[in-house]
């Protein structure tokens, strides 16, 4: 039992990863990750709306018609995302103003109807929280690891710790170098994973 | 209570989901409220202080010409005045809160929001040279590519024309309250034309 938890868990890094195996969610990757730090917040606000909507959701789901499945998981996924988006603007100002436009995105975001439809309302509330889990830490860590390497290319800077005086090269921080190093670390994470 | 997929079983489902979603909202809304509005406020408030010359007490909200502003008053006597101006920039509009004194000249400024390019537009934020220029500054707030006598940041001209543009405008509404004579005023409003 305990090894079937963990692997919940560990899959989101590995075999079921968000952004680099099921290529989910690409609006909030490509566009959040100008930073380190962004990625990680980006990241974190994901997986709180994924664990909660994945729970309440494998909860409701015996009690749901089929026909309407889709509207009242998608009703439950947007009260979270506006809780999340109050509850930062409320505490965490700073962070709600950098990420701003993509916490109301959270609620498009395919992860997660993605795993209430694929998942959630097969399993039990506890399978479906550490499937949340595991989904959730892949992508904040996915999505931090692409910040990093945006951030030090584009800024010179790792978590906002400046280590080249002057500027990086621009076009990573802009849309462009985004898409350039999603598609490389893709290919090396791809290549990493068949061996 | 199994999942019936006719009419009333259907919309009564959605009726309990959206009731108990909107119920929790509601709640949330309550509790965040209070500090969504004192973060918002602690915001603006150091902001305005920070264009302000020390010391003096800081108006409550007070609207002419379209604008915000507030006012700094030691005794009877107005010290200076922070206005909120906005001007659009080159990816939408740039809204800065200018500190003014009375004889029009800027104290300080500071960017409250922006939508500008990183690493070129979003220097306005960073960029100390353009930055520092503006202490003391009562000129023709017009860019020297335009004949005035503003350092533009590198590459971002446009920015820059926006930038000046709203303190133009903030100068301006501190003459026109201060009912200043018109020699004072003809840079700010002989650049006002211009645009």
């Amino acid at each position: 039992m305990a090894g079937k938890n963990l692997s919940l868990i560990t899959k989101g890094f590995f075999k079921e990863n968000p952004t680099f195996v099921l290529v989910l969610g690409m609006c909030p990757t490509l566009a959040t990750t100008t930073s380190a730090i962004n990625g990680l917040e980006m990241g974190l606000a994901t997986l709180f709306v994924l664990v909660l909507s994945n729970i309440v959701i494998s909860l409701i789901s015996p009690v749901v018609p089929d026909k309407v499945h889709i509207p009242a998981y998608i009703v439950v996924i947007a009260t979270f995302v506006t809780v999340l988006q109050l509850v930062m603007q409320a505490y965490t100002p700073g962070a709600y103003k950098t990420l701003g436009l993509f916490i109301p995105l959270i609620v498009v975001n395919c992860i997660i109807l993605g795993r209430a439809e694929a998942f959630a309302c097969k399993h039990g509330w506890w399978e479906s929280a550490l499937d949340g889990i595991g989904i959730g830490l892949g992508f904040t860590a996915t999505l931090t690891v692409i910040g990093i390497v945006r951030e030090i290319l584009g800024s010179g800077s790792v978590f906002g710790w400046k280590f080249i005086s002057g500027d990086g090269i621009l076009a990573f921080v802009m849309a462009p170098g985004a898409f350039m190093v999603l598609g490389y670390l893709l290919v090396l994470f791809n290549k990493i994973a068949k061996k | 209570m199994a999942a019936k997929s006719n009419i009333t079983g259907m919309a009564l489902c959605l009726f309990l989901v959206c009731l108990v979603c909107g119920g929790v909202l509601g709640a949330v809304y309550t509790v965040t409220k209070q500090p969504i509005e004192d973060a918002a406020a602690a915001e603006a408030l150091a902001a305005i202080s920070e264009v302000l010359p020390e010391g003096g007490e800081i108006s409550s909200v007070q609207q002419a010409g379209g604008m915000e502003y507030y006012t700094s008053t030691s005794g009877d006597e107005v010290k200076a005045y922070a206005v909120k101006s906005t001007a659009g920039g080159f990816g939408g509009p740039i809204t800065i809160m200018v500190g003014v004194l009375p004889d029009g000249s800027i104290w300080n400024t500071r960017v409250l929001s922006h939508s500008e390019t990183p690493g070129l537009g979003a220097k306005c934020t960073t960029d100390e040279a353009f930055i520092s220029q503006w202490k003391g500054y009562n000129g023709s707030f017009t860019v020297k590519k335009d004949g005035g006598d503003v350092d533009a940041i590198t590459a971002s001209t446009i920015t820059s024309r926006a930038y000046a543009k709203a303190l133009a405008q903030a100068s301006a509404l501190v003459h026109s309250l201060e009912g200043a004579d018109a020699d004072a005023a003809s840079g700010a409003s002989v650049k006002k034309e211009e645009e």
